[in-house]
């Protein structure tokens, strides 16, 4: 069974994440698009830490025999990954994007300076 | 028929005037546009002293997204062919109506300078580019259904269709292997002619140690996942 202390650290560890989470989206530092993967991690790790049994049960299907709180280790490991992959995927499309915004402007700016070629502004 | 030079050029000041001087010379109807990959030299303002278009990148976007950028000046402007040169120097003006031969013949709709298409030519490279280049052209040959001979070539010609697929759809880092294979996925009829290559002259090559292997790598990925893609066959395709 999982000591007492473990449970109480890991309540606690994932309440302060969802805390951080929620102020940070509060304060428009983080986007609902990107905090909902961290809102999970943080509730998945609160249901395991306080639900006890349930932590018992899942060691017990993973195999985990000696010391259950291993599995809160893995579930916030893969939980980790997952965030940076998905990160990876969202790099993938800025460096995309931010590409094809370069192009654009490329073209723009020729257009424009010939544009201004052909017709002096009448400002000056 | 409107055609357009695009050639790429990263800090290339102290070659890319007589490259342009070249092209005008072999072909004074090309309209040549220099994509400047955010050089911190002169070479844009050189290069328009020597009577190109320039297209100036805010950044540098490495030599795919450049030469994409020239794709997509000649799909707005509605050029019916353009040819890609590099701003080195490597690439021979000269053999410019070799390479439009078979598009002006309707024949193809991708011309690739190959230098491999007659054995080996005069090129030869150091034996571990040269095992790279061949293994890459084996790849591409049986993963595109045609015979390929140099995937590695950034001397290509390509007609209205080609400016099409290639502005749309270009990779941004090292492109030429995965360009062929995209090309040839999406029925473009591709075609080889034999050219000669110049050792560069000024500049060093962008092909280090560490960045051959993550070409070899990216490449391969590249290929893999391309061949398990779905290309929507374009609109004219007649392969």
């Amino acid at each position: 069974m999982t000591p007492i202390r473990v449970s109480i650290v890991g309540v606690l560890a994932s309440v302060l994440l969802i805390l951080v989470v929620l102020e940070l989206v509060r304060g428009r530092k983080l986007k609902e698009r990107y905090a909902l993967l961290w809102l999970a991690t943080g509730i998945v790790l609160l249901v395991l830490s306080a639900w006890r049994g349930a932590l018992n049960t899942i060691a017990g299907w993973a195999g985990v025999t000696g010391y259950p709180p291993a599995v809160l280790f893995a579930v916030a490991t893969l939980f980790v990954l997952l965030v940076l992959l998905h990160y990876s995927t969202v790099i993938s499309k800025l460096t995309d994007e931010n590409v094809e915004l370069a192009q654009r402007v490329a073209l723009l700016e020729e257009r424009l300076g010939r544009d201004r070629a052909r017709e002096p502004s009448p400002a000056d | 028929m409107r055609t357009l030079a695009v050639v790429p050029a990263y800090n290339e000041v102290d070659a890319i005037g007589r490259v342009l001087d070249e092209i005008r010379r072999a072909d004074p109807e090309l309209d040549v546009v220099v994509v400047d990959d955010a050089s911190i030299d002169d070479t844009a303002a050189v290069a328009r002293e020597h009577g190109a278009i320039v297209l100036g990148l805010p950044f540098n976007v490495g030599i795919g997204g450049a030469v994409q950028t020239g794709f997509r000046y000649a799909l707005a402007e509605g050029y019916e062919r353009a040819v890609r040169l590099d701003g080195d120097g490597q690439h021979d003006a000269s053999e410019l109506p070799k390479l439009f031969a078979p598009l002006l013949r309707g024949e193809a709709d991708l011309v690739i300078g190959s230098r491999f298409v007659d054995g080996n030519g005069s090129y030869r490279p150091p034996l571990a580019r040269r095992l790279g280049i061949r293994i890459f052209a084996r790849l591409v040959s049986f993963l595109g259904g045609q015979r390929v001979t140099d995937t590695t070539s950034g001397f290509l010609a390509l007609d209205r269709l080609g400016i099409e697929l290639f502005a749309r759809e270009y990779p941004h880092d090292y492109p030429e292997v995965e360009a062929t294979l995209i090309a040839l996925r999406s029925g473009l009829r591709l075609s080889q002619v034999q050219v000669h290559m110049r050792e560069r002259e000024t500049g060093a090559s962008s092909i280090t140690f560490v960045r051959s292997l993550y070409y070899i790598v990216k490449v391969m990925l590249a290929l893999l996942v391309a061949s398990l893609r779905r290309y929507p066959r374009l609109e004219g395709a007649r392969r």
